[in-house]
């Protein structure tokens, strides 16, 4: 077994500290995450799905515990710094572009995630027919609107765009946080296809909050059941294929 | 004629606090009311070491200097010490008051007989036409260089960090670093306002900032009201085309019969109605204006 890319150590959370609405959300989570894992978490509201995406994210410090990256300690390193090898796609499709930039001007930025941004002109036109035949690859005709501002898009072209940008760049870790759950079934359908396709060709390793039981079995080949703070299950492998919605949808009961 | 070439000049170098304040109102989404107190800040600075014997063209760096270092406390306030972004230029912009009085030692200083950049080789030009001339060059570099800022790597960055932090946040782009250094550039540009005007009105004045900011919005919005959907480059034409336009309402209105003591009054009434001829756009059939701030170009 080779070295876990990410792992999570007794991490915890505490919300309101200091107040009487003190409240642990993350209550110790111990997390591998493997190279080439496609990991889907599900758990109900206020299970800490979020709150565990925000800690791996920086944009949220563990209070508690360690994080580290290829062995590397990043408990205290920050959202911008982190995302030199962690990408992520958020929910509201409003939030993952610039609505004033075209879809060719917000892949350019993608494609410097990270990095340090220089005085140079920044090379679009060069950069055009890679971005463009990018595009296609999502299926929904974003590629005729390069050069269209992000705001003009629809959710579902604006979605397809976040995750292309947050792909564009490999990244070692990939967030996404039900990225398709403001989309329309059909509209969702094709981009989580166009996500496993990614994600499967590309060998990348990625987390996926889903509430679509259904979705977190079709998809990937881990899932994590998140319940009040901590990992309540983790299945993976054959392990996995065998789980049936009925059987997952016990872990929400009670 | 006199009159109109007077309004395109004076248009022309106020241009430049319109454009520093479109780096930060329309791009960053920031509204930054330093620039109240960095325009006499620069008028200040430059006018007092021209008196000290220093050469104008160096007094005038320096105004852009003072500024930039107001648009630092700006941003430092906002960024690291939290504060919300129209208070801290709030407070930036009463502490400037006072060192305003500080750098001049008095709320009024006269350059007769000084040199100034107006009166160097520009002295030979008919009447009004060396503020005309100077403007042109001044806001020709200044575009110029903006447009070519804007379109590099560094420039797209900030672009987006006021565009969607959050995006900016998430592609590594450290927003508050930009923030800070696009406060930093406008009021560079509002500082050598001041300088400039100071120089061609011939004296600096403690009050001189009031309403400043009110025509720096004329500028930007009114360019935005008449020339519609533009390219970002395009844009950044329209504010100094804005800002003369403004010049030249002003001109009427005091053909009309109204004091210079009434200018205040009059910038406001025609920013106001500049901001709500979109709000009467259907009952009007007025083209379109678009108000949206940085648009997409190519």
């Amino acid at each position: 077994m080779s070295k876990p890319i990410l792992e999570l150590k007794n991490v915890q959370t505490v919300v309101n500290k200091g107040t009487s609405n003190e409240t642990m959300i993350l209550k110790g989570i111990n997390l591998e995450i493997n190279d080439g894992d496609f990991i889907t978490i599900v758990g109900t509201n206020g299970a800490g799905k979020s709150t565990l995406f925000n800690v791996i994210g920086g944009n949220l410090r563990a209070d508690n515990g360690q994080i580290l990256h290829n062995g590397k300690d990043i408990t205290n390193s920050s959202e911008e710094d982190r995302t030199a090898f962690l990408a992520r796609v958020f929910q509201d499709p409003k939030l993952g572009t610039a609505p004033r930039m075209t879809v060719a001007e917000n892949m350019l930025l993608a494609t410097k995630r990270g990095e340090r941004r220089h005085l140079i002109p920044r090379k679009l036109k060069q950069n055009m027919a890679r971005f463009t035949k990018l595009a296609a690859t999502m299926n929904n005709g974003l590629e005729d609107r390069m050069t269209t501002a992000t705001g003009a898009l629809s959710g579902g072209q604006r979605q397809a765009l976040s995750f292309l940008m947050a792909t564009l760049k490999r990244p070692d870790i990939l967030l996404l946080d039900e990225h398709t759950a403001a989309l329309d079934p059909h509209t969702s359908l094709n981009l989580l296809h166009a996500t496993n396709e990614r994600i499967t060709h590309d060998h990348l390793t990625a987390l996926m909050i889903t509430h679509h039981l259904e979705d977190a079995l079709t998809y990937g080949n881990r899932l994590i059941v998140l319940k009040d703070g901590q990992i309540k299950a983790d299945f993976s492998g054959p392990e996995k294929e065998q789980l049936t919605v009925d059987k997952l949808y016990q872990y929400f009961e009670d | 004629m006199n009159l109109i070439v007077s309004s395109i000049g004076q248009g022309l170098l106020w241009a430049l606090l319109g454009l520093g304040l479109y780096l930060t109102f329309r791009i960053l989404d920031f509204c930054d009311m330093t620039v109240e107190g960095t325009f006499p800040l620069g008028a200040a600075t430059a006018v007092t070491a021209i008196t000290h014997g220093v050469s104008p063209l160096l007094a005038t760096l320096l105004a852009v200097g003072t500024g930039m270092i107001a648009g630092l406390v700006t941003g430092l306030l906002y960024t690291k010490g939290k504060i919300p972004s129209l208070l801290a230029g709030i407070l930036t912009m009463t502490a400037i008051y006072s060192v305003n009085l500080r750098i001049m030692g008095k709320s009024n200083i006269s350059l007769l007989g000084k040199p100034t950049l107006f009166n160097g080789a520009l002295k030979n030009l008919p009447q009004y036409f060396d503020s005309v001339t100077l403007g042109l060059i001044v806001i020709a570099i200044v575009t110029i260089l903006m447009v070519a800022f804007l379109a590099t790597d560094y420039g797209q960055a900030f672009i987006a960090t006021g565009d969607n932090p959050t995006m900016a946040k998430a592609f590594g782009i450290h927003t508050d670093k930009m923030v800070i250094v696009g406060l930093m550039v406008s009021n560079g540009m509002v500082g050598l306002c001041g300088a400039l005007i100071a120089q061609n009105n011939g004296y600096a004045d403690v009050n001189m900032g009031i309403g400043t900011i009110v025509i720096a919005l004329a500028s930007i919005i009114i360019g935005e009201v008449a020339f519609g959907e533009l390219t970002l480059n395009q844009r950044l034409v329209a504010v100094t085309l804005g800002s003369i336009i403004y010049r030249l309402i002003l001109l009427a209105v005091l053909q009309l019969g109204f004091s210079a003591n009434d200018l205040n009054l009059i910038s406001s009434i025609v920013l106001a109605i500049s901001m709500m001829i979109p709000q009467f756009e259907q009952h009007l059939n007025i083209k379109k204006p678009i108000l949206r701030g940085v648009q997409p170009h190519e």
